[in-house]
């Protein structure tokens, strides 16, 4: 069997560490790294999980609910996305597991798993439109309104927390190509 | 671009989409009972309807969900969309869709 000790996991790496450097600019910023996790359960188990966690999850498709330091975000009728301090990372996964006991519950630490960003400004829903076919308008995306998508060829989840300020979720290996699409669509925007 | 209703998360472009094939194909109880042809007939034989189609479709890059739709295939008109689970919904054809 191969000798496996002396290399790194995950686990000893640390977030600046792997982190995908992210130019700031006026309109798109990294967001600081926070915890992360998925959770997957039927309704009943994810309003117990909701308890515990601190965030009553959302019953209606396509909402988030912030409350604090944490949000829960409706991904699925089955699947919420939990963000919260990163410091608080492990007491959420311990909360959690003992508030759900013996429940059928799905809970992965996804925390390392993306990364985020922010886009903001009067031109934040038109350059996502340059990659995005969704209706961004406030109509139909409101403020707390948000979903998986696609942006061009990338997975990410987007959250409009604001009438001008969108919450990007990308895969963090995604996030140079996010990033550099963005930009370029941007130009467009440039005075 | 084409808008595909999510019975979940409402109308969205269709390239969040996969298409599932015909819907409402149960599978076999056991397997094991049936013959050759039968159980070729349960995996390979699709209807081709060139018409109202009820199939699978899932919302594979929004809420992950699977459900069904009735779809004209002449048309690419999506008719209906429904749970999966759910009965296939009858059609009001007064509006001109067969
Ligand atoms: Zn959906």
């Amino acid at each position: 069997m191969a000798d496996l000790t002396g290399i790194p996991t995950m686990n000893h790496l640390t977030t600046a560490r792997i982190a995908p450097q992210v130019t700031r600019s006026h309109w798109l910023a990294p967001l600081a790294p926070r915890s992360r996790f998925s959770l997957r359960a039927a309704p009943q188990v994810l309003a117990l999980a909701g308890a515990a966690f601190g965030v009553a999850p959302s019953e209606q498709a396509c909402r988030a609910v912030v409350q604090g330091t944490r949000a829960a975000l409706w991904l699925s009728p089955d699947e919420q996305l939990l963000l919260g301090l990163e410091a608080d990372t492990a007491s959420i996964q311990a909360d959690l597991h003992a508030a759900l006991g013996k429940a059928a519950y799905s809970l992965v630490d996804v925390s390392h798993r993306q990364t985020a960003l922010e886009i903001s400004g009067p031109n934040a829903a038109d350059i996502l439109n340059g990659a995005s076919p969704l209706d961004l308008s406030l109509a139909a995306f409101p403020v707390g309104m948000c979903t998986r998508t696609l942006l061009d060829k990338a997975d990410i989840i987007l959250w409009r927390t604001q009438h001008d300020v969108f919450h990007i979720e990308v895969w963090r290996s995604f996030t140079d190509y996010v990033t550099g699409l963005l930009s370029v669509i941007a130009r467009e925007y440039e005075s | 671009m084409l808008l595909i209703q999510c019975p979940y998360c409402g109308p969205r472009p269709e390239l969040e989409f996969a298409y599932g094939g015909q819907a409402h194909i149960a599978r076999p109880l056991k397997p094991a009972d049936l013959n050759d042809d039968e159980w070729a007939a349960f995996l390979y034989m699709r209807v081709n309807t060139k018409g109202v189609h009820a199939e699978r479709w899932r919302h594979a890059r929004g809420c992950n969900r699977f459900f069904n739709a009735l779809r004209d295939t002449t048309t690419d008109h999506f008719l209906a969309v429904y749970k999966t689970g759910e009965a296939r919904p009858a059609l009001n054809t007064a509006g001109g869709h067969s």
